[in-house]
């Protein structure tokens, strides 16, 4: 592989690091959202302040944690405390981003982590919520990383673990949702999606390089809104792959 | 108050608080030795059909070592309240559960728990009502508290609440609406600590999960610690103590017992040994050689330990997070 060259992965951690805003507090989550917040923290967000959900706050990221409760995610950290007091903190409304993944999600950004098929058939059980909803629910802002293809982006999910827009606009404040929290953002092994304001629905945002909007579209099984201007996200850049694989998951963990 | 939803999904045990007040305090103020083994702990408190918890999360500070004797002591149908990494698994492999709060079973960097899925949906499982890690924790923080129930503002609107024994009300304060989640009463808490004495007052270093809330929403509480401290150690650092021993039903002493999983600097976790459960228990027969070699092959957590041998755990020893 030449220097430049990279993997989907690689990419789709550079377009979810660019998400982040410095000096803003983040509920991170195993695998790539880890990989993401280090590499904004060591880019465009030092301020970053960490947050995972069995009690470490302000962890200074040196080594890549593996599970959300080891050691690394309290590494000299600001705070150890417990997960009541996390999810707690976010339901106060201190947490602004949360990273998200899924079996399936559909056009309103709803997740499903809980079972395929009938929940009480499944036909695959799955590990089930974890702190997905509660980051789903609580944070101001939440960003879910997908494989893009018509098996994961789907017109229902199975199972609404964690709650986008549930049905549309305004169906979050109505269930009893926070005000003015939900998704923003997909970052997906394609492109970068948001939503569009007035109805909640999923929006191309960017294409990755040498991806078109056809092959986004013939991937998504919903219908997607096409904006008329769509962007094109840049490639890591020689920095953010140095970063990615000599400081970051050197031993190749996730990469 | 007009309950404008609820949950299906079973309340395994409905919170009786004035049971539960009693229950407390018939139990011992008494500053007595606790101390016992693995196996005399799980055998006098762990019982079949129990309603049962660990606490954090199988590659973490996790209570390994007493989830292995619960495995070879063959507890069966036993309702199993939670998040879980590796000992949740152990006990869906050896096919010890019937019931689950589940809010998290899988393997994290790894994904997708095959005993989970053999478990569930062949069926084995009867039950499994849905809950968020938050939600969960939520619940015994309300039985901490001593009341029935909790409101938050975590599951609403979602197939996760709809399957769930949560209920949503309109707050008659606010107007919002909330969701209510019962206060939740284990038979049997499972919690690993880094040390304690030999009544039971225990500490933790580094996050403390769930510790606070599970001791204190557990009838029985069987503590095990990497080390056993005298009770002068405890009174000269009480603000380290997450748990009061008068919660205590059983100490156990064992060094190592998170293995394979971590313990906030003390050691860090055998990747290798993880990986050979992920890659093992793919199919009902390698997880059951996994079963053989390391928990009924060995008749306590000192075999164990000695089966895996002084040189790699040293090894773990070196390579575990310092605080600098």
């Amino acid at each position: 592989m030449s220097d430049r060259a990279y993997t989907k992965t690689e990419l789709m951690i550079c377009v979810a690091a660019r998400l982040f805003q410095d000096g803003t507090t983040a509920f991170i989550g195993t695998g790539v959202p880890m990989l993401a917040a280090m590499l904004a923290n060591k880019t465009i967000a030092p301020n970053l302040v960490p947050v995972f959900e069995f009690g470490g706050t302000g962890a200074i990221l040196e080594n890549l944690p593996r599970a959300v409760g080891e050691s690394r995610t309290f590494h000299k950290a600001l705070c150890a405390s417990g997960i009541c007091d996390t999810m707690e903190t976010a339901q106060r409304g201190f947490i602004d981003y949360g990273f998200l993944g899924g079996a399936q999600i559909d056009c309103y950004g709803n997740l499903n982590t809980t079972t395929i098929g009938d929940h009480d058939h499944p036909k695959a059980r799955l590990p089930g919520s974890g702190g997905g909803n509660d980051v789903g629910s609580l944070c101001w802002m939440t960003v879910a990383l997908m494989q893009h293809d018509t098996r994961r982006f789907v017109p229902k999910v199975d199972f609404v673990t964690t709650p986008g827009y549930l049905t549309g606009y305004g169906a979050r404040e109505a269930a009893g949702l926070p005000r003015g929290s939900g998704p923003i953002n997909v970052v997906s092994t394609l492109a970068l999606m948001d939503y569009e304001p007035a109805t909640c629905r999923m929006r191309l945002a960017a294409t990755n390089p040498g991806v078109t909007v056809q092959e986004v579209i013939a991937n998504t099984g919903f219908e997607l809104i096409i904006p008329d201007k769509v962007g094109v996200n840049e490639p890591p850049s020689a920095q953010e792959l140095r970063l990615l694989r000599k400081e970051i998951d050197p031993a190749r963990f996730y990469i | 108050m007009q309950v404008l939803e609820s949950g299906r999904g079973e309340l395994m045990r409905p919170p009786d608080l004035e049971a539960f007040r009693e229950w407390n305090r018939n139990k011992s103020r008494r500053l007595v030795d606790k101390r016992m083994t693995e196996q005399e702990a799980i055998s006098r408190f762990v019982t079949d059909g129990c309603y049962i918890g660990t606490e954090l999360y199988g590659t973490v500070r996790c209570p390994m070592s007493l989830c292995r004797e619960v495995v070879r002591q063959g507890k069966k149908n036993l309702n199993v309240c939670g998040q879980g990494v590796l000992e949740l698994d152990l006990w869906l492999a050896a096919g010890l559960v019937k019931k689950l709060d589940i809010t998290y079973i899988g393997l994290e960097v790894y994904g997708t728990t095959s005993a989970l899925r053999r478990a569930v949906e062949s069926g084995q499982v009867e039950t499994c009502v849905e809950w968020s890690n938050g939600a969960i924790s939520w619940r015994m923080k309300a039985t901490a508290m001593g009341v029935p129930f909790i409101p938050t503002r975590s599951m609403l609107g979602t197939d996760t609440l709809t399957y769930s024994a949560a209920k949503v009300i309109e707050d008659p304060f606010t107007g919002l609406k909330v969701c209510l989640l019962p206060a939740l009463i284990l038979d049997v808490g499972l919690i690993h600590v880094h040390r304690a004495d030999c009544h039971g007052n225990a500490q933790i270093d580094g996050i403390s999960g769930f510790a606070a809330e599970m001791a204190r929403a557990s009838k029985r509480l069987i503590i095990s610690a990497e080390e056993i401290v005298p009770t002068e150690e405890i009174r000269r650092h009480p603000d380290r103590t997450i748990i009061p021993y008068y919660l205590v039903d059983a100490v156990v002493h064992a060094p190592f017992g998170s293995h394979p999983g971590e313990m906030a600097y003390l050691y860090g976790r055998e990747e290798p040994l993880i990986r050979e459960w992920v890659e093992g228990s793919k199919t009902a027969e390698g997880a059951q050689a996994y079963l053989d070699k390391y928990v009924y092959g060995v008749k306590n957590h000192g075999e164990y330990v000695d089966l895996i041998g002084q040189e790699r755990l040293t090894q773990l020893v070196a390579e575990r997070e310092r605080r600098e």
